[in-house]
């Protein structure tokens, strides 16, 4: 009983995301669609406090819960603020992006919420029940959200892909669990960590499946080919969504379960990862430079940044853990930042997501050039923007981890990513023409702005600290 | 012939591999790739058993039974994606989901 309420006591951020989501259901049920508005500011403040309750409070050593189910320890609370901040951002521009499109439904804060707190069971996941139940929360709730709009054959048709892939992904995930589970003899990160140096052949296996499974959360080449559909078919708020919680929740969960359990057997899974980030890199680069949508071009580019997270990853080295997660924490402002723009533009009330639409935008609009700019250099990694920071760490992670070919492989993809990011700049500062764009919705300017004003100046000057904040979340739980 | 923990392990290799072709191999009707999702589940579940009763650990029976309770929920979301995707283009039909090219 004191275990039940000393767990609870810890649990607070999940259970402010686990009440909201019920209550938000019960009392959509009864205010129905005239609530939604009300509702979503609701959730964007539950998604808040729950992250910063997870930033704040945090114990001095790692803390299991509900019988060793979850861990509670710095890794997971850096993790949890990262994905909840983010998830409130695309929440408020996706209810401020639907009101203006009637489309507003009390669903979203809802399904957002309990997305988040999958997200959240992932981060602490502490055996392979509760790594399942957390991936399987937070894809249930993305699938529906992706067939949002449910009278439009785009958004219903990336529903239904994103489902049948991402049920696929679910089953290889437990096959290799099972596996696992049978060689190992525990579904305890803990115990699996003492037997699985002796687990033979039959752990490994279990773990490369495992990985495949995860490695589609985080669309990891590959396991890349639902990216660029769904993301060109849900609604652009939604895709700003996807392209940002859920990739930092994957990628932390594989960094649980690789860190933890398999520390031991890193030459096993260190080339399996090796593969998927030269991978990743490498068809994120070269397939964005035939895409003239731009979701489709950002859904190759998180493609192409997923590569550079797990690069360092590889070396089986902490120090690559910390690396992925600075990396993760300057690429989510930039790639909301992004889809905030896209989401801003809108022509004669249609949204406008061809590279050809932003022509003349610089001379029609300057403000949101500006912001266009700013991010994506950030993306293509022109220093002294963030984005060259993050690189830059993830390449002295991968060389300090002598992994100098994948660092190779991934300065090419990087020169070649930067191109199709000038080629959108270009479209907005040379290309004349273009037809008028509606006047843009100030939430999608605002968090925009915030994103660009992130990535420059706002995370270069706090490096130092970032960096200091997940050094000791990597340090302490690992 | 004692029937063992290999016999029980082949047979769920199997279901798990007719499931994964079921669902790359099939160019008919997405009906089909929801039933054979469920077959993957279900081989996953034979072999959560079979270790548990190998292992004498009671643990293995709870994950099947929240795979299970997963899987409920899992083709709920699906088959309701699927009425939505179905009203929106009168067809079902795996060739027909080609909107978008991946």
């Amino acid at each position: 009983m004191s275990d039940l309420i000393y767990s609870l006591s810890w649990a607070q951020p999940e259970l402010w995301l686990a009440g909201f989501a019920l209550a938000g259901a019960l009392v959509g049920a009864w205010v129905k669609d005239r609530g939604a508005g009300l509702l979503s500011g609701a959730g964007c403040l539950v998604l808040i406090v729950a992250g910063v309750l997870a930033f704040q409070f945090q114990p001095r050593t790692a803390q299991t819960l509900f019988g060793g189910a979850l861990v509670i320890d710095a890794y997971a609370g850096v993790a949890k603020a990262l994905i909840a901040l983010s998830a409130a951002a695309t929440l408020w521009l996706g209810a401020d992006h639907f009101r203006r499109t009637n489309e507003q439904r009390f669903e979203l804060p809802v399904l957002t919420v309990l997305a988040v707190l999958g997200m959240f069971i992932m981060a602490s996941a502490n055996d392979l029940i509760t790594l399942y139940v957390g991936v399987e929360l937070q894809s249930l709730a993305a699938y529906v959200l992706a067939a949002w709009r449910r009278d439009d054959a785009k958004s219903s048709e990336a529903g239904l892909k994103y489902f049948v892939l991402g049920a696929i992904s679910s089953g290889l995930l437990l096959f290799g669990a099972s596996y696992i589970y049978g060689f190992t003899g525990s579904l305890r990160f803990a115990d699996i960590a003492a037997a699985a140096p002796a687990g033979g052949v039959g752990v490994t296996f279990g773990l490369v499946l495992l990985l495949c499974g995860l490695a589609f959360k985080v669309s990891a080449a590959p396991f890349h080919m639902w990216t660029p559909d769904v993301y060109e078919g849900a609604p652009t708020p939604i895709t700003a969504f996807f392209a940002a919680a859920p990739k930092l929740a994957a990628l932390v969960l594989i960094g649980r379960v690789l860190y933890g359990p398999f520390a031991e057997l890193t030459p096993q899974w260190g080339q399996v990862i090796a593969a998927l980030a030269a991978l990743s890199m490498a068809v994120g680069a070269v397939a964005a430079l035939l895409q003239t949508n731009l979701k489709r071009l950002m859904a190759y580019s998180s493609i192409a940044n997923m590569g550079f997270a797990l690069m360092p990853l590889a070396s089986g080295d902490p120090a690559g853990l910390t690396a992925a997660l600075l990396y993760m924490a300057i690429y989510l402002p930039t790639t909301i930042g992004v889809f905030a723009l896209i989401v801003a533009l809108r022509r004669d009330g249609r949204a406008a997501e061809e590279i050809d639409d932003l022509a003349g935008l610089a001379a029609r609009r300057p403000f949101m050039a500006a912001l266009f700019t700013i991010l994506m250099f950030s993306l293509a990694g022109i220093p002294p923007l963030a984005g060259f920071w993050g690189k830059w760490v993830v390449f002295m992670a991968a060389v300090r981890g002598e992994l100098v070919w994948l660092a190779i492989v991934g300065g090419i993809a990087a020169v070649i990513a930067a191109a199709y990011y000038l080629r959108v700049l270009a479209a907005i500062w040379f290309k004349p023409g273009g037809a008028a764009l509606q006047a843009p919705s100030a939430t999608a300017m605002t968090v925009a702005f915030i994103g660009a004003a992130l990535s420059f100046p706002i995370l270069v000057l706090a490096l130092g600290w970032l960096e200091r904040v997940a050094n000791t979340a990597v340090g302490a739980s690992f | 012939m004692e029937i063992g923990l290999a016999h029980y392990l082949f047979v769920a290799a199997a279901l798990f591999t007719i499931g994964v072709f079921g669902i790359f191999v099939n160019r008919k009707n997405v009906i089909v790739i929801l039933m054979s999702i469920e077959l993957v589940l279900l081989a996953v579940n034979i072999n959560l058993v079979a270790f548990s009763a190998f292992l004498h650990d009671i643990s293995g029976q709870i994950f099947a039974l929240m795979v299970l309770t997963v899987a409920a929920a899992e083709a709920a979301v699906g088959l309701a994606i699927l009425v939505t995707y179905f009203r929106n283009r009168g067809s079902i039909a795996v060739e027909d989901i080609n909107l978008m090219k991946g």
